[in-house]
């Protein structure tokens, strides 16, 4: 299924990128999947999503979401530090 | 110009209607404009109540040449709705307006405008406090801030944390 991945602040620029779009498999279906997944992509990536800390904020169509939030086709991932705003 | 994201009547509202409305905007905010949303009053509200925070350079950030502020378009606002629903839900609200800077902002520049009216000035302090604190825990905004020789983003404060958990007990 496909799973578009949204990267913002601190992590949208040590990642060099702000989107992708991953092809997932359905037993992969969950957002520590999508981690799985990006770990693949080089050091960089897996200094962020090897064993997400605390400080790695997910959102599962704008909402927030845990590791084992299950994906469906199209979901919308996005990673963030802490919000910082006000 | 400033885009109106977000404006809502609540069902069964009257001339004398709720009004609430969320603003992000990247040009500056104007608070002329948006006081003027909270004390253009038709007689519904008894009391208002107004907090705006701006960039500040305090001892330990001096040399602060601007901030920039990025946030997730689409869940912004609608964490901020949230947050706004959670405060219409303990207190009688008359008016609601909640506006947030995006991009980049000079030191003195309002970053975020919060006005509340109510119909007593207890329940106006109370929100507006209480959207403030919610905001900087939950609504996807993400600052950093610039020097002149290096830029770095701000990390979270556990104070802020500690400010929404005092709400569990009112």
């Amino acid at each position: 299924m496909k799973i578009n991945v949204l990267f913002f602040a601190s992590f949208k620029e040590l990642l060099g990128c702000s989107s992708i779009s991953l092809d997932i498999s359905q037993e992969n279906a969950t957002i520590a999947g999508v981690c799985q997944s990006l770990c693949s992509r080089g050091e960089r990536w897996k200094s962020v999503f090897d064993e997400p800390s605390k400080t790695v904020k997910i959102a599962l169509n704008q909402e927030m979401a845990e590791l084992d939030s299950p994906l469906n086709d199209n979901d919308e991932v996005a990673f963030f530090p802490p919000v910082t705003g006000g | 110009m400033m885009r109106l994201l977000s404006s809502h009547l609540l069902p069964g509202a009257s001339i004398l209607s709720i009004i609430k409305k969320i603003l992000i905007s990247d040009t500056a905010l104007d608070l002329d404009d948006l006081n003027g949303l909270i004390q253009n009053n038709a007689g519904e509200s008894g009391a208002a109540v107004i907090f705006t925070g701006a960039v500040r350079v305090s001892a330990e950030e001096q040399g602060l040449t601007g901030m920039t502020l990025e946030h997730y378009p689409g869940m912004t606002e609608s964490q901020l709705e949230i947050i706004i629903k959670k405060a219409q839900a303990k207190w009688h609200l008359t008016r609601v307006m909640v506006a947030h800077r995006v991009g980049y902002l000079t030191p003195g520049e309002p970053i975020v405008f919060v006005g509340v009216a109510s119909l007593h000035r207890k329940e106006a302090f109370l929100a507006a406090e209480f959207i403030m604190d919610y905001l900087k825990q939950d609504a996807t905004f993400w600052k950093k801030e610039h020097y002149a020789d290096q830029s770095h983003w701000v990390e979270a404060k556990e104070s802020d944390r500690e400010a929404v958990s005092q709400w569990d007990r009112v």
